[in-house]
């Protein structure tokens, strides 16, 4: 659908230009189109394709941090890794922790949008304490969360009475990240649900208004259906960062695994590897693996996006 | 003059309804939820140390003291930090503007041999980052002689596929009109670029600078892994490893916090409408 139609539109303007300009021009536009694309294309070569491919071939090597003596092992890495159960244990953590915030972000961010949407007064008010928390960075989150925790000097369990270990039980360490994450990100999310309200026409709930339809009714027939769209963007991006989860979950553990390893996440383990105990090739093929999660779920929304679009159309 | 505009302001408000008190009262409440922890931090960062971990806890300090803020400058490299952020979330930020607008015109309106190929690379390009390949990608940069420098800070943050995609996504919805009265006019690719696409799409461009610059300027994962020179830390950087190594003193900490997030609130509060119409813009255009 999506190609038909930009075709159709690139056609016609295509043939225009060869019709009104002779073949040099082409020429020309051939030269042009390098030079524009060309200084992104570098940095993107050497610093994006060049370390996939890298990448790809350390996977087969028993590589070290050095790069001394590597010699070529096959697919003994990746054999290794599926059978290694910190692999699966810290991919199962990630997986946990996605699991939790997106469908808490996704609500949290929702609700905030609709308060700070019709709440007359002070719209910048609110818009500027639900993001604020986002401007700041990862491991400055983390640290004041960390205070925060403090099972004898932290504000929370004083503040509800609490005598939670937080950080040092396996049981709370996680939810600690995921209510950490919730504060530090959820402003975006927040942001983009605020634009998609904006963006409803107002005679759509004039209408209903006059058909009678009353506040709920106009939420769930009017406002639900017209963030489908956004809602599935949020979504989709906070699974793709959420799976990445890094920066929060080492720093509130002092760069340790959490207690009994419960917070050592996917990315975590790969940087061990590679920065701990230099093994450049076994990190490597676990980070081939993560790509390939990664661009599973990527290609996944494509897929369903596309579906979506043909089902409507 | 003034009061027009202020009649202008006030007439879309409606007085208090119930509704309007009890949502009003809601927000508030929330908001507090939110600032608790930033004001938590600033006060924490107004204690002695010895204050700081004293139980039970309290929030404001019995003895306000700037000791922990002077003595993250006197004993600290938290300028060096600082300076550090800033020299590297500027070179990013110039760079991804000026190369990626560059490339997204390419890609939107010029026609070369392998365009769409490169496009799909371009694309396929979002679903890598840091976390995702980091190991190789340290490896490349080692191999290139760039780690424990600027450079090898700042370049591997300069290739972001998503910000040549939003670009891309804006130049395609300029009217062609545009660019072919200045192509009659005998105008060149690039001044056409230059003086009618770039004012054009400066809210897009805004859109995306803002958002780079914030993204760098809170950059961990990325300077982290590159350096270990106390020398050449970025703020969270620095703050997250050296701050947190020998026994954390909590006030310190609390203060160094602050100043690392402190530029881009008192940004955002100055710029908000760019900002906030930046970051809905750029997360949109992922649609």
């Amino acid at each position: 659908m999506t190609t038909t139609s930009a075709e159709t539109v690139i056609r016609p303007a295509r043939a225009k230009t060869a019709a009104g300009s002779p073949a040099v021009r082409r020429g020309q536009g051939f030269q042009h189109g390098v030079w524009f694309t060309a200084p992104f294309l570098v940095l993107f070569a050497l610093f994006v394709i060049w370390p996939l491919l890298r990448g790809l071939y350390l996977s087969l090597t028993d590589a070290n941090i050095s790069g001394d003596g590597t010699s070529f092992i096959g697919l003994d890495n990746y054999t290794e890794a599926l059978d290694d159960p910190l692999v699966w244990e810290s991919l199962g953590h990630s997986a946990y922790f996605t699991l939790l915030v997106v469908p808490c972000i996704t609500v949290l961010a929702f609700l905030l949008a609709m308060l700070a949407h019709h709440i007359e007064r002070g719209k910048w008010l609110w818009r500027l304490c639900f993001f604020m928390p986002f401007l700041l960075p990862s491991t400055v989150a983390a640290n004041l969360w960390q205070w925060l925790f403090n099972p004898g000097t932290g504000m929370i369990n004083h503040v509800f009475g609490l005598e939670t270990p937080w950080l040092t039980d396996k049981s709370y360490a996680m939810p600690a990240i995921v209510i950490t994450t919730l504060w530090w990100t959820v402003g975006f999310s927040f942001l983009l649900y605020l634009a998609a309200l904006q963006g409803i026409p107002a005679h759509l709930y004039e209408a209903a208004e006059l058909d009678g339809a009353n506040a709920w009714h106009r939420v769930v027939h009017i406002t639900l259906p017209m963030l489908r769209h956004v809602t599935g963007l949020v979504v989709a991006l906070q699974i793709l960062a959420s799976l990445q989860v890094f920066d929060q979950a080492v720093v509130i553990q002092d760069f340790g695994p959490g207690p009994e390893g419960s917070t050592r996440t996917f990315v975590q383990y790969t940087l061990e590897q590679g920065f701990t105990s230099y093994r450049v090739g076994y990190a490597s093929a676990v980070s081939i693996i993560f790509f390939v999660i990664i661009a599973a779920v990527a290609l996944a929304r494509m897929w369903l996006l596309r579906n979506r679009e043909e089902g409507v159309r | 003059m003034t009061t027009a505009a202020q009649q202008t302001r006030v007439r879309p408000r409606r007085s208090w309804t119930p509704s309007q008190i009890v949502l009003t009262l809601l927000g508030t409440a929330v908001s507090v939820v939110f600032l608790a922890p930033l004001a938590w931090a600033l006060f924490t960062s107004w204690k002695s140390e010895t204050e700081a971990v004293e139980v039970p806890t309290h929030w404001l300090p019995k003895e306000w003291t700037g000791q922990a803020w002077t003595a993250i400058f006197e004993t600290g490299n938290i300028t060096n930090w600082f300076v550090n952020s800033l020299v590297v979330s500027v070179c990013v930020t110039a760079i991804v503007l000026v190369t990626s607008a560059l490339a997204g015109y390419g890609f939107a309106r010029t026609e070369f041999r392998g365009k769409n190929v490169l496009l799909g690379v371009v694309m396929a390009g979002l679903m890598v980052s840091p976390a995702v390949l980091g190991v190789p990608l340290f490896t490349t940069v080692q191999q290139m002689g760039m780690v424990d420098t600027y450079w090898g800070m700042i370049l591997p943050q300069c290739a972001p596929a998503a910000m040549v995609y939003i670009l891309y996504k804006f130049f395609q919805g300029v009217p062609r009109e545009l660019e072919e009265a200045a192509f009659i006019d005998g105008a060149g690719r690039w001044r056409v670029f230059l003086t009618i696409i770039v004012p054009l799409s400066r809210p897009s461009l805004a859109a995306v600078g803002i958002f780079t610059f914030i993204s760098s300027w809170n950059n961990f994962l990325w300077p982290y892994m590159v350096t270990n020179n106390p020398d050449l830390m970025t703020m969270p950087n620095g703050i997250a490893t050296v701050m947190n190594s020998y026994g954390i003193q909590w006030a310190q900490l609390m203060a160094g916090g602050l100043m690392a997030g402190l530029p881009l609130i008192i940004v955002f509060v100055f710029f908000q409408r760019q900002i906030v119409a930046g970051v809905a813009h750029t997360g949109l255009a992922g649609q």
